[in-house]
């Protein structure tokens, strides 16, 4: 594992937490009741939260004076190292949801282990405190996706529909590139096929109680680890970014 | 939403805080269920390290008291003070009162 390696996969643990957390804070003053607003909003904050501490611990591993803000504010999308999955828009409710579920269940398998076994002593630090946040965000997410599946018939197909879209960006979850193959035999990051068997019978065993049917495995979307990704990222980092950009002195 | 009967139910929720002995009521909030209640619960009333243990109840199974009935209730009461354990000394070592 090389020093570059070891600093782009802390940063991207830090991309998937920030920008699911800047499509979930979109939910603020749109959730459908007052209580789930709240709790979009909470979850948002838990990801922000986890983003600035693995952002700064990414700069003291890039040493170059890139500070917190500057890698949240000045890269571009290109530069963005997330999973697809996190920066899919959010859609109506179930397709919040049903987003969050999976990646939950993903996030949740992968900083248990980062919590007990990594070899990099501040990312176990981060990841101890991230387990509790996220270990609520699964069940939260979970129990939703069961209400709207095991719901009404109009609940049921919209979320149904969600699930069917969504998959396709789930197989990026566990495809190792160099730098995922390079940590996980440094000891630093989970060796992400041990992580599909778990994840798959979590999933599988939510989608079954919500009546919901699981997709076959098929072609999956890739890339976003390589920069390469969809066209809503660079919407979203535009409006996340505009006011650093525009006054880089603003201080708030 | 417009019929009442696709509303969800209401729940009161108490709070015992960190340094609280019993649980306090905090709120009401609406949700499906219980479980969706003490998530809701847990948002809305535990955001500030409030609470160490949470109670949610439906405000349905509660039954209060009537504001007419305040008189015969609690009138009574008002000239008994010799209830009241004001007579007493109490020990260094009886904590919590």
């Amino acid at each position: 594992m090389t020093d570059a390696q070891h600093f782009a996969a802390v940063l991207r643990l830090g991309d998937d937490a920030l920008v699911l957390g800047q499509r979930l804070s979109a939910w603020c003053g749109h959730g459908p009741i007052l209580e789930e607003d709240i709790a979009l909003s909470n979850i948002a904050l838990d990801l922000i939260g986890q983003a600035r501490n693995l952002f700064t611990l990414a700069s003291k591993l890039e040493n170059q004076g890139r500070d917190e803000d500057a890698l949240a504010y000045f890269r571009s999308d290109l530069e963005f190292q997330n999973h697809l999955l996190v920066e899919q828009p959010n859609g109506h409710f179930g397709d919040t949801v049903v987003r969050q579920m999976f990646f939950s269940a993903f996030a949740l398998d992968r900083y248990t282990f980062l919590a007990r076994q990594t070899a990099n002593a501040d990312v176990a630090g981060i990841a101890a405190k991230a387990v509790k946040e996220l270990h609520y965000h699964w069940e939260h997410a979970a129990q939703w996706v069961i209400r709207l599946g095991d719901g009404t018939p109009e609940s049921h197909q919209k979320v149904q529909d969600s699930v069917d879209h969504l998959w396709a960006y789930t197989g990026e979850l566990f495809m190792p590139d160099d730098v995922d193959t390079a940590c996980a035999e440094a000891g630093l990051m989970p060796d992400l096929h041990e992580l599909q068997g778990t994840w798959r019978d979590k999933v599988v065993a939510c989608l079954e109680r919500a009546t919901l049917r699981v997709p076959e495995e098929g072609w999956s979307h890739r890339g976003g680890k390589q920069g390469v990704h969809s066209e809503h990222l660079s919407y979203m980092l535009a409006e996340m970014q505009v006011l650093p950009r525009t006054y880089p002195d603003a201080t708030w | 939403m417009s019929e009442s009967k696709q509303e969800w139910p209401l729940w009161e929720v108490f709070i015992r805080s960190r340094q609280g002995l019993g649980h306090k009521h905090a709120g009401s909030l609406h949700a499906a269920d219980a479980q969706m209640a003490m998530q809701n619960a847990r948002d809305v009333y535990t955001r500030r390290q409030e609470g160490v243990s949470i109670w949610v109840v439906p405000a349905e199974a509660i039954t209060a008291s009537s504001p007419d009935d305040k008189d015969v209730l609690f009138d009574p009461a008002n000239d008994k003070v010799y209830r009241h354990p004001t007579f007493y000394k109490l020990p260094d070592e009886v904590n919590n009162m």
